[in-house]
């Protein structure tokens, strides 16, 4: 999401930025177009307001409403983006439900023909005070995470007015608003809309009325859109957003009425990030200049040692002494050549590292949680760095894997098992890995080949790891790769907020993490592998022993003790195939006839998996059961599946989950054919990506 | 017959040992593994005292949970199975109708016992050396694929066979000539002429050779069969005839003389009742087209198989004999291999009327 302020304080900095533009942007223009000049009169006369609607119009691809479908997935996004900001803010569980429905136009229409529709989200956060409601709603650039650096999905103070204005724009109907801060308090309900020429809320309706919710918001917009399924829809994100969040609980009802849950597996809020002052290394020149003015401190040396982290008193005053200011100069009135050298000079300095503790990382136990949940896989893994710093900016690189099919569905293929004849073979396995991109716990669905964290997936050797990987391509096999980027400032490649920017550092880390969880899925696939070839020297010894005794028994004129005779030889058969051990991995202690248990979650504590918190994962799904409603597929409500969990994790009870049919879309969809989308959206791109930019 | 009632049982014994090295080793947690003498080079000798190949006492293990002989083993099995039904039965049966026997799908899988005859025929084998059993006691008769003419008489299932009286067709010779199956009632001649193809067979016996030379005139039509071989065996031992063999001038040829001469690599055991140490190479000899005057071009080059396999003849023990070693040189230098049935270009009865009278009155043959 680019906002429009940001640009245009970047585009100044870099025009007076030495590092970044030595050419002042204005001869550039000038020197590229000499045929038309134009008088400084002619110029005056043009200028005038600019009004937000204008702006809006002319820049909703940098706002993320380039196309009516991505248009709706925005607005999705921004308004629940905003709710898990303001429930964790609180410290709340989020409760969260996402509602579309399809808003006739005459004729009822199927949701995919539809290019009208009502999005409601609806949480349990703490609630908007009333007077604060309209312009939150009805103004763009309000908001209370700005003027800060802080870890958090919404930065900007434009996400959710920018969607009302849309929604305004494309079918002329207020934003409505419900809200209430407690049990004590009413419920406030609002209809808004934005005064264009403006950029103030015109307030069409403010009543308090009766509210179900104890505490919440309630955001209903009317927008023009498309509801399409597949990649890069409002259904994917909200799965992917499941993953990175499992301890939201989040509700979705489809247009066409479904209702899909998405459990909550995790019942930790993450721990609160904490805010920091910027660090001298991860703030442009235009930011130092912004910062000159809005500063508190009355002295030079007291903003630098106030205003930044990592910087002392005595450190202050030796960069002005290095910068050739007075440390008592106001720092007002700095400016120009002056502020262009202490800029420099900030940069040369040896600072320390910023404090790192300010990140809150989603957390290992938390990634497998909702990998486990939403994915049908054998292996799940997560892998959460240290913190580390690019440019001052300290960051948090996490990855996680899901690998491979349950047992029940490897076997599906083999059902139909006719004998093969001669040349005939096995389909060849062509299915590649998917890749699942995040920054501070928002899914990117866009823009993916430009990515950072796609970039290191594509450099990593996964053939060390058992895995098939064609030059210059994803690696091959049913797994689902999962990257996430936290941190303060997460670099984008664009306004547009879909690319994590290519820094060293950023690349650095998460190539580390991939091949943590690349050598974790490695030891994983060499022992089932192992396992396999065990099960198929006992399976061959198992299809023989019944030929032997029954011949055995005739030579002996059918005198034998046939059962003894295979039992002992059963005893010999598995002592030779590695025994016990062997049953154990073979999963003959409860799983499927391929043998491998449903599920192997390593995390760097222990190989043999968290088995406690896969218990959890299945309980919660279960509990949730009861509403499940058909999935999209159109499969028969709750087909059970059985999840029989591992004995050791206490409950070896055989418990049906019938979340095991509600995982399965979300499976298939992660598994869809990759770049399709991404490939069509790339046009409406805007052209002009070429420079990591960041939220700030 | 008491007898063949008596060895019947012996035989059904040996096969239901079989089982019982199953039972008591999974008894005591072992791996069932038979003991399978190896057929192979490496495992024979020859006796040069005796001028027979014998079996040495190398053995290799077949055992059950073994993932590279599980298969094998379970076919062993199930193949003693069906010859110990043969002896109870007392019937006698083929190859192929053993390995149809006792093919099957597996319970429960796709897999068969067998898929090709190429997979019983060698257990069949290993179960006559293993047991030391012939194969007719096993009750397995090879396919009729040899005939005789001549002046011999014999005794089939109480009919009386004169292999004069009949034609130029001959007597197709049974796959088990043992006494109890084959009595030999009379015989005048003075000699066997063993013919390696066929159609040379053919042309001598429309010649009426056998009549002019009172001899007996055999074929196996190409590598000689038991039945064949063991006849010659039986004539050459209870009437004393000389046996010569014919055969093309290749090392196939060569191989052919010795297996009926000092036996086969691959049944070594059984050269005691079949070989012929005394058998003598009649020709084609690689000095025959010399002799004879073969034109170089009704020769064929020999090929890279031909090669290797006539180097590798060299090596055997067996044909040490310095007449050996040159009689191969010398087709080694020349190139060239000849069939029998190139003596036609000089004459289509060639064979008949002048290369083996020559022959015969020179006594032009190699030991
Ligand atoms: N559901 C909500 N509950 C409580 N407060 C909310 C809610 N939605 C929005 N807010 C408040 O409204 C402000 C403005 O929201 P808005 O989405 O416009 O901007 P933002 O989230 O700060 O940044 P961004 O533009 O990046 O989304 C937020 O900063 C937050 O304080
Ligand atoms: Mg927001």
């Amino acid at each position: 999401m680019a906002k429009k302020k940001e640009s245009a304080s970047e585009t100044e900095s870099k025009s007076s930025a030495p590092r970044a533009n030595p050419e002042p942007a204005a001869t550039k223009k000038a020197a590229a177009k000499p045929a038309e000049r134009v008088t400084a009169v002619e110029m005056g006369a043009r200028q005038r307001e600019i009004s937000v609607s204008e702006f809006f119009t002319k820049n909703r691809h940098l706002l993320g409403f380039d196309n009516p479908r991505k248009a709706l997935l925005t607005c999705v996004k921004e308004a629940v983006d905003n709710a898990l900001d303001a429930c964790e803010e609180a410290g709340i569980l989020p409760d969260v439900t996402v509602r579309l429905e399809v808003v006739p136009n005459g004729e009822p229409v199927a949701p995919s023909q539809a290019t009208r529709f009502r999005v409601t989200v609806t949480d349990n956060g703490p609630g908007i005070v009333r007077q604060q409601i309209p312009r939150i709603f009805a103004k763009l650039l309000y908001g209370s995470k700005f003027h800060r650096l802080r870890m958090s999905r919404g930065q900007q103070g434009i996400g959710i007015s920018a969607a009302g204005m849309y929604g305004q724009l494309t079918t002329g109907k207020p934003v409505k608003i419900i809200s209430r801060i407690g049990p004590k308090a009413a419920a406030h309900f609002f209809e808004v809309q934005i005064d264009t020429k403006k950029n103030e809320p015109l307030v069409h309706e403010n009543k308090q009325i009766d509210w179900e919710q104890p505490r919440g918001t309630r955001v209903t917009l009317e927008v023009e859109g498309k509801y399409q399924k597949g990649r890069a829809s409002v259904d994917e994100w909200l799965e992917q957003t499941s993953i990175a969040n499992p301890h939201v609980e989040l509700i979705y009802q489809t247009p066409e009425g479904e209702t899909k849950e998405y459990p909550r597996t995790y019942h930790e809020l993450p721990p609160q990030p904490r805010e920091i002052k910027p660090h001298p290394y991860g703030i442009e020149f235009g930011m130092l200049l912004k910062m000159l003015q809005d500063t508190k401190s009355h002295q030079l040396s007291g903003f630098l040692a106030a205003d930044f982290c990592r910087v002392s008193p005595q450190m202050a005053d030796e960069i002005c002494k290095a910068a050739k200011v007075s440390p008592d100069a106001k720092p007002r009135d700095l400016k120009g050549p002056v502020a262009e050298t202490l800029y420099k000079t900030l940069q040369e300095t040896k600072i320390m590292a910023p404090p790192t503790n300010c990140i809150s990382p989603i957390g290992e136990k938390a990634i497998l949680s909702g990998l486990y949940k939403q994915i049908k896989g054998e292996f799940y893994t997560a892998v959460s760095r240290p913190p580390a710093v690019y440019r001052g900016n300290p960051f948090i690189i996490e990855a996680g894997l899901a690998y491979g099919n349950r047992p029940q569905d490897q076997n599906k293929p083999q059902q139909p098992a006719m004998p093969k004849a001669e040349g005939e073979y096995e389909e060849e396995d062509s299915e590649l890995a998917r890749v699942i991109r995040y920054a501070n716990r928002v899914p990117l669905l866009y823009q993916q080949s430009a990515c950072s964290t796609f970039k290191a997936v594509l450099s990593t050797t996964w053939k060390n790891y058992g895995l098939t990987q064609s030059r210059g391509a994803l690696p091959g096999g049913p797994m689902v790769i999962f990257v996430h980027m936290a941190s303060v400032w997460v670099p984008f490649t664009s306004e547009s907020k879909e690319a994590i920017a290519d820094y060293d550092e950023i690349q650095k880390e998460i190539t580390l993490a991939l091949r943590e969880c690349g050598r974790r899925l490695g030891l994983f696939i060499r022992r089932r592998e192992r396992a396999a070839s065990e099960y198929r020297r006992r399976n061959i010894f198992e299809l023989y022993i019944e030929e032997v005794v029954d011949a055995c028994n005739r030579l002996k004129g059918g005198k034998l003790p046939k059962e003894k005779l295979k039992e002992q030889l059963q005893k010999i058969a598995s002592s030779r195939t590695g025994g016990a051990k062997t049953d154990e991995t073979l999963g003959k202690t409860g799983a499927g006839p391929e043998g491998l248990p449903h599920s192997i979650i390593v995390t760097a504590e222990g190989v043999e998996g968290e088995t406690a918190l896969a218990t959890q994962v299945e309980a919660d799904q279960a509990t949730m059961a009861p509403t499940a409603e058909p999935d999209s597929l159109g499969d028969t409500p709750s087909v059970d599946e059985p999840v029989s969990k591992e004995k050791t994790a206490g409950e070896s009870r055989e418990k049906k989950s019938p979340k095991g049919a509600k995982a399965k879309p979300s499976q298939i969809a992660l598994f869809e054919a990759p770049d399709r989308q991404d490939r069509r959206d790339r046009p409406n791109k805007p052209t002009r990506v070429s420079k990591p930019r960041g939220k700030k | 017959m008491a007898t063949k009632q008596k060895q019947a049982t012996a035989v059904e014994k040996k096969l239901i040992g079989l089982a019982d090295i199953v039972v008591q080793s999974a008894e005591r947690s072992k791996d069932p593994t038979f003991q399978i003498p190896i057929r192979a080079l490496s495992n024979v000798s020859f006796n040069e005292r005796k001028g027979l190949i014998e079996m040495g006492s190398k053995k290799q293990e077949r055992s059950f949970f073994n993932v590279g002989m599980a298969k094998k083993f379970m076919q062993t099995v199930l193949v003693a199975d069906a010859l110990s039904e043969l002896q109870r039965a007392d019937l006698t049966t083929s190859l192929r109708e053993i390995y149809y026997r006792t093919k099957h799908t597996i319970k429960d899988s796709h897999e068969n016992t067998f898929d090709t005859q190429d997979e019983s025929d060698p257990v069949i084998e290993d179960l006559e050396v293993s047991l030391a059993a012939l194969r007719e006691e096993l009750h397995v008769r090879a396919e009729n694929s040899g005939s005789i003419v001549g002046p011999v008489v014999f005794g089939d299932d109480g009919d009386r066979v004169d292999c004069s009286k009949l034609g130029k067709g001959g007597y197709s010779v049974p796959s088990i000539v043992e006494p109890e199956y084959l009595e030999i009632r009379r015989c005048t001649a003075d000699f066997v002429l063993l013919v390696e193809k066929g159609t040379q067979w053919n042309r001598l016996s429309e010649d009426k050779f056998w009549r002019r030379y009172n001899c007996i005139l055999l074929t196996g039509n190409g590598q000689p069969p038991r039945g064949v071989r063991r006849l010659a065996r039986r004539l050459h031992e209870e009437h004393r005839l000389p046996v010569y063999v014919l055969v093309d001038n290749d090392p196939w040829g060569y191989y052919i003389y010795s297996v009926i001469k000092q036996g086969s690599i691959n049944l070594a055991f059984e050269s005691q009742r079949m070989a012929i140490p005394k058998a003598k190479f009649m020709g084609l000899s690689s000095a025959d087209p010399e002799q004879y005057e073969l034109p170089r071009n009704v020769g064929i080059k020999l090929n890279e198989k031909d090669i290797a396999r006539a180097k590798e003849l060299m090596n055997y023990q067996w044909f040490q004999k310095p007449a050996w070693q040159a009689e191969i040189k010398r087709m080694l230098t020349s190139g060239l291999k000849y069939e029998l049935d190139a003596l036609a270009n000089k004459d289509f009865q060639y064979l008949t009327k002048k290369y083996l009278p020559k022959k015969l009155q020179e006594r032009d043959w190699l030991d």
